[in-house]
């Protein structure tokens, strides 16, 4: 008997048929489920807590904002989970079934994040979300993921400081991007000086405040200004004028959103020129999206330090780069967050196929030490605190709006959420 | 702070200070004159403002679009036409949203703010549909970029400088517009006393739509104008929206010189605060004060003074 007569098996059981039958047939699958490790084993058996698994299919939801401010960010991660999920259909999928999804918009407004995620939990019954981007959207599902027990992979570097039995998080936490590039600009670069400058909110003021410890305790370096402005804002003339007199070597920017374009356009504009190094930006908040509406012309020669860039040259990236045009046309991007969102599809299958089962509470068990090779970012294992190891590069961005790897850390980083010494 | 420069590098400094305290101005002028004249002469409180300077922030994107395809040759140029077809697109779509929707609700001032409100989220979201969620590089041509060298130390962005030519002389316009022209008298007309300005023959309901076009066109042409130093996406008429508000109310909503007055103030205490605090607290502080002056002066800096 091979596996197809398995599933025929288990479906003419679950029809009812004539109880001796159905008692033979239950013996001849549990016999045969045991001994060969059947590519499709029954669902009773891969799903006992009544989520949206069928025979041949097993339902996912995506949730992110495709409307409102976020939409920006956010729909190159849609793109990204879509195409992982069409290339594991295609291969097979996931413990022989097909993958569907449920897609939600977030609409860029965080109640409605954990409304829709409890729809997707409670009425759609998903064996997996992916989405959420800001980490405000991450809080407000964040207790729904808890209470009903669901699996969010989340893709976007984030501040730390959180680590939940429910969420993977597929992008880098704050130590993981600062720390590394950080000594490279003390380093290589002989930086003395820095200015850390971002946004108003969660991600700049702890991504800051470790790089101050870092830079103050453990290099003993100088912090020479440290400067928030609130989201949105668009006129940096001031502190242009200040980070002139101040004379930093180094601007830590993490700035984001629209402010982006309009600090960097301003940079520009006050003459100043990246490419001379005087002062150097390194910046964790531009990725190649940022770039497409800032313009590569006004962010010629910063540093980004981030995991990913789409210019690696690896002969995964390079596939994934030619599959993601393909699949959305020549002239998309991708960036840093693109790349994570596009590696929670793939985790959860490996997570899912390890453990022989969709069930939320086997997965979990088998997360630490799950591999995917086939990573654009080169190779990525989940730690047993659910965030990634992961390589950290420093990039220059280009003209043409790309970055050129100039440095990569040797070992992966590991990640710590809960970095001792930096809080 | 000051430790360890000589005068002269501290000199420049505050100049170029200077000049970035008067760039905000113009920039705080040219966002709020499009609705001084909305707010102010009609009493429409335009919650689209801001994704009309987006429609002209897309015009212009457009316009480069085409001129570096069909017309390179003339590439260095494209920003004029841009201003004034965005000028045009904007106080087209003013004009037909005035007869579609405001005439209808000109009693009713809270309504008008719900549908502009409503107004604003379907024009982001046909930006949306129509130019994609991400935000568009806006290409400028290379005389525009870079800065203006005074001195050795003394750097003026080129950029600063034209937004302020053009707030300048949309500035002194709409006021030989409004107080040296026929059209001009007619609105003020129509603002001090309806009934009896329809009653010696001024069109009233054609000097508003007029009125809510130009209003929109000059949102239009500052739109085209922050392509320089913001971004251009659906929702970046958002950034613009609370501080366009803010400088119209803190002027006194009827007066164009208010307007002047107040961008003028807030600009300034604004960029000083910013330079010696933090970014965040100089806002803080700034909203204090214009709070603390609206407790004193409740109708604004120039309130218009009439008969009730």
């Amino acid at each position: 008997m091979d596996t197809t007569d398995i599933a025929a098996s288990g479906r003419s059981f679950s029809k009812g048929l004539g109880f001796r039958k159905s008692l033979m047939t239950l013996a001849a699958s549990v016999m045969l489920a045991t001994s060969a490790q059947a590519a499709t084993p029954s669902t009773a058996e891969v799903n006992t807590t009544g989520l949206a698994v069928t025979d041949d299919t097993v339902t996912v939801g995506i949730l992110h904002s495709i409307t409102g401010t976020m939409a920006i960010s956010e729909i190159g991660s849609v793109q990204a989970e879509k195409l992982a999920i069409d290339q594991i259909n295609a291969s097979g999928g996931v413990l022989g079934r097909q993958i569907d999804f449920v897609q939600e918009d977030g609409a860029s407004d965080w109640p409605t994040f954990a409304e829709k995620s409890r729809k997707l939990l409670r009425q759609d019954n998903v064996a997996a979300i992916f989405g959420a981007w800001t980490s405000a959207s991450r809080k407000a599902v964040l207790p729904v993921m808890e209470q009903y027990n669901g699996m969010l992979y989340y893709p976007t570097f984030y501040e730390g400081l959180e680590q939940s039995p429910n969420v993977v998080y597929t992008g880098q936490e704050a130590t993981q991007q600062i720390l590394a590039s950080l000594n490279w600009a003390a380093e290589t670069k002989g930086a003395k000086s820095f200015y850390l400058l971002g946004s108003d909110y969660i991600w700049p003021r702890t991504s800051n405040k470790i790089a101050r410890k870092h830079i103050e305790d453990k290099l003993g370096l100088k912090v020479s200004g440290e400067e928030y402005y609130p989201l949105g804002h668009t006129q940096f003339n001031s502190v242009i004028n200040k980070i002139k007199l101040k004379k930093p070597d180094v601007i830590f920017a993490s700035v984001v959103g629209g402010s982006n374009v309009a600090f960097y356009k301003q940079m520009k504009a006050a003459g100043i020129d990246f490419t001379d190094e005087k002062p150097l930006l390194l910046t964790i908040s531009v990725t190649e999206d940022e770039i497409r509406g800032i313009g590569g012309e006004n962010v010629d020669g910063i540093y980004a330090s981030m995991k990913y860039f789409q210019s690696l040259e690896n002969a995964n990236n390079k596939e994934f780069v030619a599959a993601f045009k393909e699949a959305y046309g020549d002239d998309m991007v991708i960036g840093d967050v693109t790349q994570a969102a596009y590696l929670g599809p793939w985790l959860w299958k490996a997570a899912v196929e390890k453990a022989g089962s969709f069930d939320i509470d086997k997965i979990r068990e088998e997360f630490a030490g799950i591999e995917f090779k086939k990573a654009p970012e080169g190779y990525v294992r989940i730690h047993e605190n659910h965030h990634l190891w992961s390589k950290t590069r420093i990039g220059q961005a280009q003209t043409d709006g790309q970055y050129k790897v100039v440095f990569e850390t040797e070992e992966l980083m590991e990640p710590d959420p809960f970095p001792e010494g930096y809080q | 702070m000051f430790d360890g420069y000589t005068s002269s590098e501290l000199m420049s400094i505050f100049a170029m200070q200077g000049f970035a305290g008067l760039s905000l101005f113009s920039v705080f002028v040219l966002m709020a004159l499009g609705l001084t004249i909305i707010f102010g002469q009609m009493g429409v409180i335009n919650m689209a403002h801001g994704e009309f300077m987006i429609l002209g922030a897309y015009t212009t994107y457009l316009t480069s679009g085409f001129f570096q395809s069909y017309l390179p040759g003339l590439f260095g140029g494209y920003f004029f036409v841009a201003m004034i077809l965005a000028f045009l697109v904007c106080a087209a779509l003013g004009a037909l949203v005035e007869w579609l929707m405001i005439r209808h609700l000109y009693h009713r001032p809270l309504d008008t703010l719900l549908a502009t409100w409503g107004l604003s989220l379907i024009m982001q979201q046909a930006y949306r549909s129509i130019f994609g969620a991400r935000e568009v590089g806006v290409e400028l041509p290379e005389w525009m970029l870079g800065a203006f060298q005074v001195t050795d130390l003394v750097e003026l962005p080129i950029n600063g400088l034209f937004v302020m030519i053009i707030a300048l002389s949309i500035a002194v316009g709409l006021y030989l517009l409004m107080y040296r022209s026929g059209y001009g008298k007619k609105v003020r007309a129509v603002v001090q006393n309806r009934p009896m300005a329809e009653a010696v023959g001024i069109n009233s309901a054609g000097i508003d739509r007029a009125t809510f076009a130009l209003g929109c066109g000059i949102a239009g042409v500052a739109g085209a104008a922050f392509t320089m130093i913001g971004s251009t996406g659906p929702s970046s008429g958002q950034a613009y929206i609370v501080d366009t508000f803010l400088v119209v109310v803190f002027g006194g909503a009827q007066s164009l010189i208010g307007t002047i007055v107040s961008a003028f103030g807030i600009s300034q205490a604004q960029s000083t605060m910013e330079f010696f605090l933090s970014g965040s607290m100089a806002k803080v502080l700034t909203l204090l004060f214009v709070i603390g002056i609206l407790m004193l002066r409740p109708e604004g800096l120039m309130a218009l003074k009439v008969r009730r």
